[in-house]
This record gives structure tokens, C-alpha cells and sequence, in this order.
């Protein structure tokens, strides 16, 4: 067993990888947005806003997903490994981070072309709702000192979130029918891309993929360590014990 | 002139922080990394 | 489902010795309908809100009744007592929803009595068995919604703002269907009573899902504290 601490981090060939070729498609994005790809005939220069968008919004339901997926698995698994749990609060860290970002750039994408920073649209308000729940599900994690309480408590709460979010929705839905809007107002639903744009999109979603599980294994990694360094920390207290007594009693035999 | 300005935000916005997030995740795991031994580092 | 009573009958009992509800968060409730009143200076506007205004200050005062549901468990390690005595962890969940439910529905009528009082509200007989309904439906889903989360925080640290931060996006359902609801039980022109119905259905769906999946979920909740 290799008690030495050799200093080798979170980083293995595999997040080296992801990561280079997410720094690479990332770069052909964000070239392709602002230089290769023409303004829309209808949204004007404010698509390229799209390009940044769609994929952290893709990234931040996917990791919303994965939350609460391996959050599902944690309960299922707590006696034998919190590793589920895990990758469930890397998940959600990363997610809210996302789903920040979504936020902000719909909203400024929808001042550029509606007008408005906000619409009280039915996707739109899930969103924030979402974000909201995501806040507190880590604010919760946060507190919770004992991992396998964390574990428990934060699986509960996200499990909880998957049913409460269509719920949302749902009410939101039937709510903003009352207003009878034209659902036009949509900032990702039926704008038409083709050709180099689409593919840009698409490779913006690629590249926030691989962005966002570059960042969840790093950060799952980092949460091992840390609950790792308590436990050092107590085996080494209690190394230090057992030393103690060994020499007290030995030199009082 | 508006359009450029908030074009550039979202990107900035979004890139910055995914970065500042990188760094700051790789800079505290390489100091936890050295607290603790490698037997805990399954992924090695 | 006796030994639900019996916990729900205890928590009432403590409350009822206390007064808490009476002395401390109805006069809260009642304070928020003047506050609103107060903040929107404008008789009109106040009538037409007075639905969602009610539920709003409903939400608000749940916060206190269900902090103090659990605050009186765990002064003492109560809960684990709690527990140990009835045997089964979704009684016990069911006796506070109970409880709770009892005192927010008396808070539902008071705030209802607010509005029609202080912000001219009129309640037309064909429309009182909606506005009831709504009422028993709403403080059933907040009881459980409620409960639920204030389980979820009890023993930590800065639990008397996590739950606000956890509930209130939740509940969101519920306001929006128990104000529509209450809005068309108090006549407005947008909403009919055939719609209040339908958001009637919705709290209805609402209480179920959150009373069921919170029995499931309050037992992995409270399990062996260790």
C-alpha cells in the first residue's frame, strides 16, 4: 500500500486529454461565432450570443440529470461508497455554475432581440426555479460536516427536486396560459440554423460537454481528497496515540 | 453598438468563469493532493 | 394511522399551551395583510391582489409554524425519542403534517377574514364551498411541503434560512394554484369558477404527491443520526 503522499493530483491521462480537446473545439466555437459564421437574416448579430447559450444551457440540464441520477444511486448504495454522492454535488456544483450562465446570457440574447432582459415564460421561469433549487441543494452540502449525512440529506433533496420541477412547470404552464401569450418568445426554440452555423452550434455543445466533464471529474477527485485528508488526519492522531503509549509503557515496564 | 458589448459579455462571462472555476479547483486539489496519501487516490 | 394521531395530538397540545400560534404568527399574518396594504397604496389594486396577497402572507407565516413544529423536537433530541416510541417514521411524519395542517388552516381562515375585512373582498354563496376547498387543499400541501423540508433541516446550522431557500420554490405551485383558485372564489372577471376548479385539482395533486413522497423521504431523512 502506497501510504507516501507523493503530491500526484486530480489529473490523469484521461482529464488531460478531455481537457485539450475541449480547449480545442472551444477555440474553433468561439473563432467560427465571431468571424466564420454569418449574422442571422432574422436575429441579426445577436445569434452569435446563441453559440455560448445553448451549450451551457444544454450542460447545466445535463448535469441537473446527473444529479439527481447518482443522487438516486447514493441511496441506494450509502453503506458500501459515497462516491455516487460525489459526483452527484460535483454535478450540481458545476450545474449551478452552468445554469448561471444560461441565465444571463438568454437574458441578455433576449434584450438584443425582444427588447426585455426577462420574459415570464413557462421555460424560462423553470429555469430560474431550477437555479433557485440547485442554490439551496449546495447550500445544504455545504453545511453538513458528516459525509454520510451529507450524503443522505443532499440525496433526498435532489430526489425531491425531480419531483418537483414538472411540477413547476406544469403550474407555470397552465399559469401563463391565463395571459394567453404567443409562445413565440421562445430564445431557443425555432430560429433556423443550417450549414456552418448549425455546426458550430452543435460543436459548442461538444465542447461544453467535455468542459463540464472534465470539471465534474476534477472536482469529484477533489471531494475524495478532502474527505480523504480527515481521515489521514484522525489516522495519524491516532498513530500518534498508539506511539505515546507504546513508549510510556515501555518505559514503565 | 449595444449588440457587440452584450455579445462579448456572454462570452467573456461565461468562458471567465469556467476558467476561474478550473483554476481554482486545480489549485486546491493540488494542495489537498500533497496532504494525503496516494493509497486515497483511486484514480491513479 | 393512530399513532399519527397521537403525535399530531401532541404537537397541538404543546401549541395550544403555548399559544404560539395565536399570540405570535396569526398577529404576523395579519401584520403582512396591512404591510401589503400599506406598501401598494391603492385601494383598487389591493382588491384585485387580494387572492395572491393572502397566499403570500400564508407562505410566510407557514415558515414560522413549521420552524417551531420542529424546534420543539429537537430542544431535547426529542425527535429521536419521538421515533423510538411510535415505531414507525412515516407516522410520525403524518402526526406533524396533521398538526400543522390544523393551525395553517385556521391561519387560511383568518387571512381570508383579513381580506374580506381590510381589503374589501366579497365571497358570493355560489362560491363558498371553492374558496373552502381551496383552502383545505392549499394548507394540506403547505402542511407536507412544509414539514417535509423542516425535517430536512432540523439539527443544522443555519436551518431557519434554509428553509426558506428550500420550501418557498416548492410552494410555488401551490401559490400560484391556491391564488388563481381563491381569485375566481372571490369573483375576479379573468377567472371563472369552473378554472378555480381545475387549480383546485392541481393543490389536490400537489398535497398527494408531497404527502406521499415525504412519507417515503422523511424515513431515509431521519434515520440513525449518527
Amino acid at each position: 500500500m502506497n501510504t507516501a503522499a507523493t503530491g500526484a493530483g486530480t489529473a490523469t491521462t484521461a482529464t488531460r486529454l478531455i481537457g485539450v480537446a475541449a480547449l480545442a473545439i472551444t477555440a474553433f466555437v468561439a473563432v467560427s461565432a465571431f468571424w466564420l459564421t454569418p449574422a442571422d437574416a432574422v436575429q441579426g448579430e445577436s445569434v452569435r450570443i446563441m453559440y455560448v447559450h445553448v451549450p451551457t444551457a444544454w450542460v447545466a440540464y445535463l448535469a441537473f440529470v446527473v444529479t439527481a441520477i447518482t443522487s438516486g444511486l447514493s441511496l441506494a448504495r450509502r453503506h458500501r461508497t459515497l462516491g455516487f454522492d460525489r459526483v452527484a454535488g460535483a454535478s450540481a456544483e458545476v450545474g449551478v455554475l452552468f445554469m448561471a450562465m444560461a441565465l444571463v446570457t438568454g437574458s441578455l440574447w433576449g434584450r438584443l432581440t425582444w427588447g426585455t432582459f426577462w420574459q415570464w415564460d413557462p421555460r424560462l421561469t423553470t429555469t430560474l426555479f431550477l437555479f433557485v433549487t440547485y442554490v439551496g441543494y449546495l447550500a445544504v452540502r455545504n453545511i453538513d460536516t458528516d459525509p454520510q449525512r451529507r450524503a443522505r440529506r443532499s440525496a433526498v433533496l435532489a430526489l425531491l427536486a425531480v419531483l418537483e420541477i414538472p411540477l413547476v412547470h406544469f403550474s407555470v404552464v397552465l399559469w401563463r396560459s391565463l395571459h394567453q401569450e404567443a409562445s413565440v418568445l421562445n430564445p431557443d426554440g425555432d430560429v433556423r440554423l443550417d450549414g456552418l452555423m448549425l455546426f458550430t452550434l452543435f460543436a459548442g455543445v461538444v465542447a461544453f460537454s467535455l468542459i463540464y466533464v472534465w470539471l465534474v471529474l476534477h472536482r469529484q477527485r477533489l471531494a475524495a481528497l478532502a474527505d480523504a485528508r480527515i481521515t489521514t488526519g484522525l489516522d495519524a492522531a491516532i498513530a500518534a496515540r498508539r506511539a505515546e503509549a507504546a513508549s510510556t509503557s515501555g518505559a514503565g515496564a | 453598438m449595444d449588440d457587440i458589448g452584450f455579445i462579448l459579455t456572454s462570452w467573456l462571462l461565461t468562458l471567465g468563469s469556467v476558467a476561474a472555476l478550473a483554476f481554482a479547483t486545480i489549485r486546491r486539489a493540488k494542495r489537498l493532493a500533497s496532504q494525503v496519501p496516494d493509497s486515497a487516490k483511486p484514480w491513479i | 394511522m393512530r399513532r399519527a394521531f397521537v403525535v399530531a395530538k401532541k404537537d397541538l397540545m404543546i401549541e395550544w399551551r403555548s399559544r404560539m400560534l395565536l399570540v405570535r404568527v396569526a398577529p404576523f399574518a395579519l401584520l403582512v395583510l396591512v404591510l401589503f396594504a400599506v406598501a401598494l397604496d391603492s385601494e383598487p389594486l389591493i382588491l384585485r391582489a387580494a387572492a395572491g396577497l393572502v397566499w403570500l402572507a400564508m407562505l410566510f407565516s407557514s415558515l414560522l409554524v413549521v420552524q417551531r413544529a420542529f424546534a420543539i423536537e429537537t430542544d431535547d433530541a426529542a425527535l429521536d425519542g419521538l421515533l423510538i416510541a411510535s415505531g414507525e417514521p412515516s407516522q410520525v411524519f403524518f402526526g406533524k403534517i396533521i398538526a400543522a395542517f390544523v393551525q395553517l388552516l385556521s391561519l387560511a381562515v383568518l387571512l381570508v377574514a383579513g381580506a374580506i375585512v381590510l381589503y374589501g373582498a366579497t365571497v358570493s354563496a355560489s362560491n363558498i364551498v371553492l374558496l373552502v376547498t381551496t383552502m383545505l387543499t392549499a394548507s394540506l400541501g403547505l402542511a407536507s411541503v412544509g414539514t417535509l423540508y423542516g425535517a430536512a433541516v432540523a439539527n443544522m446550522n443555519g436551518k431557519d434560512s434554509l428553509l426558506p431557500l428550500l420550501a418557498m420554490p416548492v410552494a410555488a405551485p401551490l401559490l400560484i394554484g391556491a391564488s388563481r383558485a381563491t381569485e375566481a372564489a372571490l369573483g375576479s372577471q379573468t377567472i371563472d369558477a369552473s378554472a378555480g376548479w381545475a387549480w383546485v385539482a392541481l393543490l389536490t395533486v400537489f398535497a398527494v404527491v408531497f404527502v406521499s413522497a415525504g412519507a417515503a423521504a422523511f424515513g431515509t431523512l431521519v434515520e440513525a443520526e449518527s
